[in-house]
């Protein structure tokens, strides 16, 4: 009887898992069957490195938006990678254990604020500012960098956090030893010790930036052209697929679902990358 | 080996030492002259305050939340717990070599070279100089000498922590503080490093803690037995090991305690 129940609760685990991993892979394989004919058709060159993005003239060049992908995605772990890293050893190193504590999960619940309050905080406080100060229209790359670079805190800090905690007391007790003031043994030891760790947790971060829609759309000011500068505004190849999949049919929408294989695979490599970071143990040169 | 020379002047002086982790009192009334060029073993049974009384001597306790120490240590006459005292500086001058080996993630080379970068010293010709050196003076040159910038945790164990000895080798400190040294490490070894110690004597004072009776027996030329946070005796390995002067000394030497 006991051994029935147990057959039946494995086998629904194995159903659930199975249909997990199932519609996991059904949604690449539809992504891929829409997009990889239209590739073919329009041909990758046209569709990759082209600048004109024309739908009602046939026209499907994304090349502008995968750049403002790779700038605003940058300009994001420009400012959230130091930002997190610094704290991640400020947080681990120099503050104690109490306040790390508290700290720690309070910025980890930063990532449960839904991206379009970030949108939000970057329509009404961000873009006047830039357009007050540094001038362009405001919703431009650099709101967006700096609203993701900020959404992409807690993944880098945490992950960071994660990898410092784990370098053994012994290395600092080392350096200590030696002579190492407190903050030399950390930059000399801790964090190359925590390198590959503090790493994956840039690469990860990264990942969500790049895919990152709901608060881009509302920075970012979404115009269709290569930047010339930061404070130019942009449209990124996520907000594009939003922007447009609501009245898009045939080749438009094909052009669509091609342009979600490109995302596609810059998130693969750069997850591949920072699983290698992880796997790849700490040493030598 | 036979009893030192009375004249050899102290190098470190250890004098009313008491160290209290919060309430626990860990160090009572310890005191010590440990001379200059000769081997200094501390033993006693676990527990007792070895590691705590070595980490005293460059104040590693310092790192310990809750500590608390009073009396006096001092190293050539100077006062190490004096207000104003340059700690970094002193842990140059009183190098450590922990009970498992430490070497950091890094490259051989940029271990060796560790402590003098620390101290700022820069010059590409000065830092291989002193890997050569240093390397050299720990036996590692022969094994190391085409391998500098592998990393240093692919090493055997022994080689880690004779390593880490060439680290210490390299910024020349006055003092060697060993604890357990050998713990980690097969027969083999461990017959190794105590052969370098040996070598090392002729220029280093070292004080080594170990839990190995013939190891202190064979090493040594002073010996400090330890129990329950007190120095019950500090005297001649030879006088100690043959005629203890405190009962409890000759128990644990032959083993009735733990
Ligand atoms: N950080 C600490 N906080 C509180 N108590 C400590 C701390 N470190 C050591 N102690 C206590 O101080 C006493 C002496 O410890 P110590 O490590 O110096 O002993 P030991 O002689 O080196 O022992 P072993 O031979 O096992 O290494 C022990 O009772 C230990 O529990
Ligand atoms: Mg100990």
């Amino acid at each position: 009887m006991r051994l029935n129940t147990e057959t039946i609760v494995e086998k629904a685990l194995l159903l659930v898992a199975l249909s997990a991993l199932m519609s996991l892979l059904l949604i690449a394989v539809f992504i891929f069957k829409e997009g990889v004919p239209f590739m073919v058709k329009v041909g990758p060159g046209a569709f990759l490195f082209s600048s004109e993005w024309e739908p009602q003239n046939g026209l499907y060049g994304i090349f502008p938006m995968i750049i403002a992908s790779i700038w605003v995605t940058l300009g994001a772990m420009l400012v959230g990678a130091p930002l997190g890293i610094a704290g991640a050893v400020f947080l681990n190193e120099f503050v104690p254990r109490g306040v790390m504590r508290v700290v720690k999960p309070a910025i980890e619940l930063l990532a449960g604020i839904p991206s379009v309050v970030y949108g939000f905080i970057g329509v009404m406080v961000l873009a006047p500012l830039i357009r007050a100060h540094l001038g362009g229209p405001g919703l431009s790359v650099l709101a967006a960098a700096v609203i993701l670079g900020v959404m992409i805190l807690p993944t880098v800090m945490s992950i960071a956090t994660d990898a410092i905690n784990a370098v053994p007391n012994s290395y600092r007790e080392g350096a200590l030893a030696l002579g190492a003031t407190r903050w030399q043994a950390v930059h000399m030891v801790v964090v190359k010790a925590a390198r590959s760790g503090i790493i994956a947790g840039v690469i990860l971060g990264m990942g969500r930036a790049i895919g990152e829609t709901m608060a881009v759309i509302m920075v970012a000011g979404n115009a269709v052209r290569a930047p010339g500068s930061p404070l130019d505004s942009v449209r990124t190849l996520t907000a594009n697929i939003a922007l447009e999949m609501g009245y898009a049919s045939g080749m438009h929408r094909q052009a669509l679902f091609a342009t979600g294989i490109v995302l596609f695979l810059f998130i693969m490599v750069l997850n591949s990358i920072a699983m290698a970071a992880m796997r790849t143990r700490a040493g030598g040169r | 080996m036979e009893h030192p020379a009375t004249h050899a002047i102290p190098r470190l002086q250890v004098r009313n030492l008491n160290l209290h982790y919060g309430h626990f009192h860990a160090l009572i009334n310890v005191g010590m002259d440990v001379e200059d060029r000769r081997i200094t073993a501390l033993i006693g049974p676990s527990g007792c305050g070895k590691s705590t009384l070595l980490r005293s001597l460059n104040r590693m306790n310092d790192l310990i939340p809750g500590v608390r120490i009073t009396g006096e240590v001092r190293i050539d006459g100077v006062d190490i717990y004096a207000p104003g005292t340059d700690v970094c500086a002193l842990r140059a001058r009183t190098g450590m070599v922990f009970q498992r080996p430490n070497p950091f993630p890094l490259s051989v080379y940029d271990n060796v070279v560790f402590g003098l970068r620390v101290a700022g010293v820069r010059g590409k010709e000065t830092l291989d100089a002193a890997v050569e050196r240093s390397l050299r003076a720990a036996w590692l040159w022969d094994n190391l000498k085409d391998n500098l910038y592998g990393s240093a945790l692919a090493l055997p164990l022994d080689q880690q922590q004779r390593l880490c000895v060439a680290r210490l080798m390299a910024i020349e400190p006055e003092v060697i503080l060993m604890d357990e040294p050998c713990s980690a490490l097969d027969p083999i070894a461990t017959a190794k490093i105590e052969e370098l110690m040996l070598e090392l004597k002729k220029q280093y004072t070292i004080i080594i803690v170990t839990h190995n009776m013939q190891q202190a027996a064979r090493m040594s030329d002073h010996a400090g037995c330890m129990l329950l946070g007190e120095m019950i005796e500090f005297d001649g390995t030879q006088r100690m090991f043959t005629n203890p002067r405190d009962e409890r000394t000759q128990d644990y030497i032959s083993g009735r305690y733990g």
